[in-house]
């Protein structure tokens, strides 16, 4: 994102002297730039230009050669007396003693010194150090060390190498301020929809619209010196030859060239480009690259420059052919793809034959501009931002040009910023400029709207004045005319293709004005139903597992294979279907959970593992089922309602995303304390908690044992299904062997509830209360024996079948077994408790049901009356 | 029958008084239930000296015995309330005594029963719709694993917007055959506002608290898997004052009534105006000021047009902001692996009630 070099900005808009990254950072984000960072200051303390004077090599054991140096630093920097330096040997007016190990420098040369206290980027602090025999009081600094980007390892900075003049430099001068290391630099954050703000004058635009500054556009053809000269029947040739557009946008509508002949390829970028370029972030290159990075980060245009020798006219500019590659400035060989647009030219007549760079992404090597480049083509274009978002991100080229391109560029800039390349090419380069200008020009005006005038008020709430909506609108650049009644005609200004509905110049007229001018007004709702039957229900459920003791978590919900292979799921079992990830962030874990215990039981492991013991964890949260047949989503457009077909398909193909709970308990159920033992968790809890869900949930459920239900234990795992048998969820002891692998310890308890089927059950219909009987109760109690693999369920639904109308109750108070039941036998303790409604039970009523009881037992489960 | 002279003179007055006292200073003397039993049957006993004497009454003279029961009756009267009065005393001390010796210690530890507790960012949303649905909005949800078209195409992020490429999506895999999803885990819950305006039309007035999912790696302030609230108001005459005015109201439900939001122009697909929201933090660390909260902004025509919706008829507004921001900034919570590692130290800190 851009950074801001605050004098840079000055050429574009008038700026207090004494203005702060953060004070631009304040004025800027009113209008909608908002701070991304404030970057330090690279160097504080003492860097200064030095003058190397006497410059010694001495050869080291390690075979490495150092040179043994003494700078002149300036009269208020010079040491008099230098340590190992006899000191008739100090130069007259001093020096400093500095070791360097870099060998691109030589006695004369003017170099940045930091002397010590100097920070230099990173927080890395100078000092004199002794090293390889002297003192070395100071540094002689590298670019890199100075955090002006990697110069490719050519070493020391020597500043008249670096652009100075050195009838400019004086040993002893900051070289802080003079290499513009000095300032904070502000870096905002342009948002999509502005990409003219990736750009000096768009950010100086917008300073102005926030603080009222004087602003000058100098992306108008009448604030260049001399304006763009027409096009000529001699410009270079080129030709736009796209036979499949995208979304039927040519991918380019206009393509300027200028020639610059005779530029000296050696000629230096001078300092005060290269710093406003580096604080913008940019590496400097070589001038003429230098020149159309600047005019980029003045203007906004992305240039390129070509060596004109190695373009063979015309340029092409076309989409790729299968098969096409090219290898990239970043010396990357690509495979093109046919929706890339490419830009040809045709040597030896075959028209469009070569690759030249991907348009208005990155150029290619072989007509890049060298060292010995003294013909420049420099190229202004106006690519289609689709075209050059997809290239650049199938490509994963992110370049500066394709950040512009994607966000719309000012389709009447390129010839302005020509321009200024070449002036800069002219006056810095020494060539001159090709009377032959060539402007493929296919842009139209923007379209003119009508605006309401009145709309800009009636979408804040603010009674803004018509004077105040054309005003605003003509500040931001638009041509504002008389409409019908109460309309205006608007056309945006070109950098503006953003501006498309009313609500987008509505937008303009609000941020302008200032948003601090909306008032606070809470609308009236029409009045909600409140919560609803599902969002109850999962609050009271979750309430009453924490009432019950559970803690609630929250799992992320990305699993891998391995994760239910600890399960013990076999292959074929529907919870393996699991939807994957295209981009998973750990490549362990790239599928979504298609149950919940899969990634609770993790987290029940951490607790344990963190020196817990006693750990009762549950959470509820959604569960991806993909079907195995689930057809894609289908792609539709913006803004225009989907059929219902279309609708009926976007649900198919969204999977089932059930809400489940599940828990997992172990350790105590009940706490150990001064009080005595504690109570251990067991199957039953887990049944329990299930249970306590459906009950929530006021949904009646059958619990019946399942033998095969992994990760639970065969033995201890209850299947819980609705009355209809639809399945709702297991619940019980795990599996020891999943246990073991899980490293949780044995008889862990879990259980997984499938809300979503609850909900769907409940009817939500209001309960029918029975009366409440005041007339005496009657208890009886029965042990019944029978089978030791019975049931007890089935035995409970025997005695309340016998039981009828006045059984109000019935309570299993004891469990036997033993010699006295016999072999395979168990014996079933039951109280129930027996009411009539209208009347006291007689003693004759009483025996019948008691009769009732005994023999609906005896029939449906073979019990046998204890004696 | 005994000899009459045995028994004592009902009329001796004196002795009476002095049969009496020495009753009375018995039983105040009595230390316990069983004495006062014995100095009972002593003093008010057959055996005793009113007890003879009364007896004696039916020996004497006519003219006599009535002087004699005036001289007895108040007396007897007098011991036996002593003894009850006493008995009374001895009781309530007793009793007393027994509470005693049942004291416990009652600052013993007293959780035999394990307490739960709910996850704070379930609490959190569950007070975030309380808030909507006190002022008469609805709460909706819907499925995390999305189509493209619900959390991009129906919000007006076109396949090539620019904004499409910085949300850090999850995308599901192309199947094995190498057809394309086109299907996403959600990256915001925008989604729902897309779902339902298609289900339930305007006017509308919804919340959308949920799970929502980018690609940003686990550290202190940042997780891949992380929670929003959306609002969303569509109706006739809705302006950005009523943005300002819901937002505002509902920064003071969350933090105080001392909170209030600012707006900050910015950009979102779905929204024109788009602003991002500060609020004013009273409790923020070293002292209040404003943070960055979230993001609003006006209906796009596109999205109500993308549901059907006339955007000449009605408009709308909508925001959206993070809730585990607002969770760290409410409850001092300093690293977010606290918030998604499950540890139920955690959890447990906030109860079942969120304040």
């Amino acid at each position: 994102m851009p950074r801001i070099v605050t004098d840079w900005l000055a050429d574009h808009v008038e700026l207090p002297d004494d203005l702060t990254a953060d004070r631009l950072a304040h004025d800027l984000v009113k209008v909608g730039l908002e701070e991304e960072e404030v970057h330090p200051a690279a160097v504080s303390g003492p860097l200064v230009v030095g003058r190397v004077l006497e410059l010694t090599p001495e050869e080291q054991k390690n075979g490495k050669t150092i040179n043994w140096c003494l700078v002149d630093v300036g009269p208020e920097h010079n040491a008099t007396q230098i340590k190992g330096v006899d000191d008739a040997d100090v130069p007259t007016g001093g020096a400093r003693g500095i070791v360097c190990g870099a060998h691109n420098f030589g006695v004369g040369d003017l170099v940045a010194v930091s002397l010590p206290g100097t920070v230099l980027p990173g927080g890395f602090e100078i000092a004199a150090r002794k090293t390889y025999g002297h003192v070395s009081d100071g540094m002689i600094c590298s670019t890199a060390e100075l955090g002006m980007g990697d110069d490719g390892g050519h070493g020391i900075l020597v500043l008249t190498e670096a652009g100075f003049d050195a009838a400019d430099l004086e040993p002893g001068q900051d070289a802080v301020e003079l290499l513009g290391l000095g300032d904070e630099v502000l870096e905002i954050n342009v948002t999509p929809d502005r990409g003219y703000a990736f750009s000096y004058r768009g950010v100086a635009r917008e300073y102005s619209h926030s603080t009222g500054a004087v602003f000058t556009d100098r992306g108008l053809p009448e604030s260049l010196p001399t304006p763009p000269p027409a096009a000529t029947s001699d410009g270079f040739a080129v030709e736009v030859d796209d036979v499949s557009p995208l979304d039927d946008q040519v991918g380019c509508d206009r393509f300027v060239t200028r020639i610059v002949r005779g530029i000296d390829p050696s000629a230096p970028t001078p300092a005060w480009m290269k710093r406003r370029l580096e604080g913008s972030g940019m590496r400097s290159i070589s001038l003429a690259v230098d020149v159309t990075n600047y005019v980029m980060l003045d203007l906004g245009q992305p240039l390129h420059a070509y060596d004109l020798d190695q373009v063979a006219a015309p340029i092409v500019v076309r989409r790729a052919t299968a098969g096409e590659r090219l290898t990239t400035l970043d010396d990357v060989d690509r495979a093109l793809d046919t929706e890339d647009l490419l830009i040809t030219d045709s040597p030896e007549g075959a028209r469009g034959a070569r690759v030249l760079g991907l348009a208005g992404v990155m150029g290619g090597e072989s007509s890049e501009v060298s060292t010995v480049t003294t013909d420049v083509l420099v190229e202004a274009a106006h690519f289609d931002p689709v075209t050059v978002a997809r290239t650049a991100r199938r490509h994963r080229l992110p370049s500066e040009a394709a950040k512009r391109f994607e966000r719309c560029v000012d389709p009447q800039l390129p010839a302005v910023a020509a321009q200024r390349a070449v002036d800069l090419l002219v006056e810095l380069a020494g060539g001159t400029a090709d009377a032959a200008v060539g402007d493929l020009d296919h842009t139209g005006a923007p379209p003119q709207m009508a605006l309401d005038v009145t709309l800009p008020s009636r979408v804040a709430g603010v009674p803004y004045t018509r004077d105040q909506v054309v005003g605003i609108l003509r500040t931001i650049g638009c041509t504002v005319t008389e409409g019908v009644a109460g309309y205006v005609n608007v056309t945006p200004p070109t950098w503006r293709p953003d501006l498309t509905e009313p609500v987008t110049f509505v937008e303009e007229i609000l941020r302008v004005a200032g948003y601090d001018e909306i008032p606070s007004v809470l609308p009236a709702a029409p009045g909600g139903r409140g919560l609803d039957l599902s969002q109850r229900t999962r609050r009271s459920v979750a309430r009453a597992l924490a009432e019950a003791g559970l803690v609630e978590v929250l799992t992320y919900p990305f699993i891998g294979e391995a994760d239910l292979d600890a399960l013990g799921l076999p292959s074929a079992d529907p919870r393996r279907r699991a939807l994957r990830l295209a981009n998973p962030l750990a490549d362990d874990k790239p599928l979504l959970r298609t149950n919940l215990l899969v990634t609770l039981l993790e987290a029940a492991r951490r607790n344990v593992s963190r020196g817990l013991s006693d750990v009762a964890v549950f959470e509820i949260g959604l569960v991806t089922r993909p079907a195995s047949d689930a057809p894609p989503a289908p792609q539709l457009p913006v803004a225009v309602r989907p059929t219902p077909a279309e609708l009926d398909r976007l649900a198919a193909a969204v999977p089932d995303q059930p809400r489940r709970v599940a828990g997992v308990l172990t350790g105590n159920a009940l706490p150990a304390g001064w009080w005595g033992e504690g109570r251990p968790v067991d199957w039953a809890d887990a049944v329990e908690a299930a249970r306590l869900v459906a009950h929530i949930a006021d949904v009646e459920v059958t619990v019946e044992a399942d033998a095969d239900h992994m990760p639970w234990h065969p033995g201890r795992c209850a299947r819980i299904t609705l009355t209809d048998g639809t399945l709702v969820g297991h619940a019980g002891e795990l599996h020891p062997k999943v246990l073991e692998s899980l490293g949780l310890p044995p008889r862990t308890c879990a259980f997984e509830v499938d809300l979503s089927v609850l909900l769907d059950a409940a009817s939500g219909d209001p309960v029918v209360a029975r009366p409440v009987s005041s007339f005496p109760v009657a208890k009886e109690d029965f042990a019944f024996v029978v089978d030791a693999a019975t049931p007890a369920a089935e035995v409970r639904a025997a005695v309340v079948a016998g039981g009828g109308d006045l059984l109000e109750d019935v309570t299993l108070f004891d469990v036997f077994t033993g010699a006295q039941v016999g072999e395979g036998k168990k014996s079933l303790a039951y109280s129930l408790r027996l009411r009539a409604a209208d009347h006291t039970l007689s003693a004759d009523e009483v025996r019948a049901v008691r009769d009732a009881v005994v023999a609906s037992a005896a029939e449906r489960v073979g019990a046998e009356l204890r004696g | 029958m005994s000899a009459p002279e045995q028994l004592p003179d009902p009329l001796d007055t004196v002795a009476l008084d002095a049969a009496v006292s020495a009753a009375l200073a018995d039983i105040a003397a009595a230390g316990d239930i069983a004495a006062l039993k014995a100095v009972r049957s002593q003093h008010v006993g057959d055996k005793s000296h009113l007890a003879l004497a009364n007896r004696a009454i039916a020996t004497l003279p006519g003219p006599d015995k009535a002087a004699a029961g005036k001289n007895l009756g108040p007396r007897k009267g007098r011991v036996a309330q002593a003894v009850a009065a006493r008995q009374v005393e001895l009781e309530a001390e007793r009793d007393e005594q027994v509470l005693r010796t049942e004291a416990v210690d009652v600052t013993l530890p007293t959780n035999r029963i394990p307490r739960g507790a709910r996850h704070p960012i379930e609490l959190r949303q569950e007070r975030i719709a309380d808030f909507f649905v006190g002022i008469g909005w609805e709460i909706a949800d819907g499925p995390e694993v999305e189509a493209e078209w619900f959390n991009f195409d129906a919000l007006n992020f076109g396949p090539d917007h620019p904004a499409r490429q910085m949300q850090d999506t999850f995308y599901i895999a192309d199947s094995d055959d190498g057809v394309k999803s086109n299907l996403v885990l959600r990256t915001h819950t925008s989604p729902v506002q897309a779902r339902t305006l298609l289900d339930r039309g305007v006017p509308l007035y919804i919340a959308c608290p949920g799970k929502v999912f980018r690609t940003d790696a686990l550290d202190a302030t940042h997780t891949p898997v992380f929670h929003q609230v959306e609002g969303l108001a569509v109706d006739k005459g809705l302006t950005m004052a009523n943005l300002v005015g819901t937002l505002d109201a509902f920064a003071r439900a969350m933090f105080g009534p001392e909170a209030r939001t600012r707006l900050r122009p910015s950009f979102f697909p779905f929204t024109e105006p788009s602003a991002e929201m500060d609020l004013w933090f009273p409790q923020k660390k070293g002292g209040p000021g404003w943070i960055e909260w979230g993001g609003c902004g006006m209906v796009h025509p596109n999205v109500l047009r993308a549901a059907g919706i006339d955007p000449d008829v009605y408009s709308g507004f909508a925001f959206g902001m993070g809730i585990e921001r607002t969770l760290m900034l409410r409850h001092s919570i300093a690293d977010m692996h606290d918030i998604v590692e499950g540890d139920v130290r955690f959890s447990t800190q906030f109860g079942t009630e969120i304040y």
